[in-house]
């Protein structure tokens, strides 16, 4: 079985009696022979966006936010989203808050180190665009001027629900793309 | 409070007769007017002297006033803890002039005085590592400077090719412009909507408003 980038974007089957069906095929498939077939790049966008790792990257005010969807009230450790403290370790990179012209040479090294695929999440009006400090004299206009950003989350700062929706939409664009092409 | 202040002003000018050009007190709080040449002893004095006791120096910071000469001040806040006081010391410097460091009286002007380096340009006599403490390394300027342009003069963008973040002239789309016609400090110089009924007197308000 070849990879094929039409069978990728077929759209996942809704919860329901189909839905139940299948997995119970699976699982007598699974009972009987001890193996099942599944698509190598689904298989793998599956193991993705199971476990996003983010490199911790808080910048400024929009990183409380940030703490709070990570803390017990909105626990994204339940989508598979850990903090990591090393760029080496992680998956994404969440750039919560101002980027500064000082800041942007480093940011760009730990976005450097991290291992493909990697992901960015822009959070708040300064890293998507500059936002208050539009024109100020030491902040960067967008942090897409230093890095590839893959989903912009807007608001100043966006509430914890909003960087959640923002890392829903990621897991939805990596579920989009196939292994063997980008 | 007022007179208590006034009594201690007028005890440091009295002490200092050859340092100290002037002593006020505005809206609760002495401010003394020093020469900057002497700052370092006003300092010490302020510090040392039984009446004073000022043992914390809570924060040196740099004014600019463009239209002025010299255009600068630097001010230096203390706070006594023994005597539950504050004061303010202004000096008066330009961009050539430079100020006596006060490293040696307080350790903690260390990088005030180099944040006023940084951010005003105002040079210190005799600081151990006078360097730029906040803006970008390579940094051109001195941005709190009245005449530095909002968006200064670079701007970054990583290069693909050179692999690496890139310094460019500054390129925007659209120029800086202020809505904030209402707002009380700046805009209209007039009433602002509202503000006449404070002015209205009490006879106009009895005869439903003027």
């Amino acid at each position: 079985m070849g990879v094929d980038p039409t069978a990728a974007s077929t759209k996942q089957l809704p919860s329901g009696p189909a839905h139940d069906a299948l997995l119970k095929q699976i699982t007598g498939e699974l009972h009987d022979k001890g193996f099942v077939v599944a698509n190598i790049d689904k298989l793998a966008n599956w193991a993705r966006t199971g476990s996003l790792w983010p490199m911790t990257f808080g910048l400024a005010c929009c990183a409380v936010e940030m703490i709070h969807a990570y803390m017990s009230r909105y626990d994204l450790d339940r989508f598979g989203v850990v903090p990591r403290p090393s760029p080496r370790q992680s998956d994404v990179i969440i750039v919560a808050g101002t980027l500064t012209n000082k800041m942007a040479p480093a940011f760009r090294k730990v976005y450097d180190q991290m291992a493909e695929p990697r992901y960015v999440i822009s959070m708040g009006s300064c890293a998507n665009g500059g936002g208050y400090y539009h024109y100020s004299y030491s902040v960067v206009r967008g942090c897409d001027r230093v890095v590839p950003v893959d989903v912009y989350v807007p608001g100043c700062p966006p509430t914890a629900e909003a960087l959640i929706y923002g890392i829903l939409q990621l897991k939805k664009k990596i579920n989009r793309t196939g292994v063997l092409w980008r | 409070m007022d007179l208590a202040l006034k009594e201690l002003g007028n005890y440091i000018a009295g002490q200092l007769p050859k340092d100290v050009s002037g002593t006020t007190v505005k809206l609760g709080e002495l401010l003394v007017f020093a020469k900057a040449e002497s700052i370092t002893r006003v300092l010490a004095f302020l510090r040392d002297d039984v009446n004073c006791r000022f043992k914390q120096l809570v924060d040196v910071c740099g004014v600019d006033y463009p239209e002025r000469t010299p255009r600068f001040d630097v001010v230096y806040n203390l706070l006594s803890l023994i005597n539950n006081n504050r004061i303010r010391v202004k000096v008066e410097t330009d961009e050539a002039t430079p100020v006596p460091t006060v490293t040696g009286v307080f350790s903690s002007a260390n990088w005030w005085e180099r944040e006023a380096w940084d951010l005003f340009g105002i040079s210190f006599s005799g600081h151990p590592d006078l360097r730029r403490i906040l803006t970008d390394y390579g940094f051109d300027g001195h941005p709190l400077r009245k005449d530095f342009p909002l968006t200064g003069y670079v701007e970054v963008r990583y290069n693909d090719e050179l692999k690496r973040v890139v310094y460019e002239p500054v390129k925007l789309t659209q120029e800086f412009r202020s809505f904030d016609f209402l707002s009380p400090w700046e805009g209209v110089q007039g009433l602002l909507p509202g503000d006449e009924k404070v002015e209205a007197d009490d006879d106009d308000v009895a005869k439903g408003g003027a």
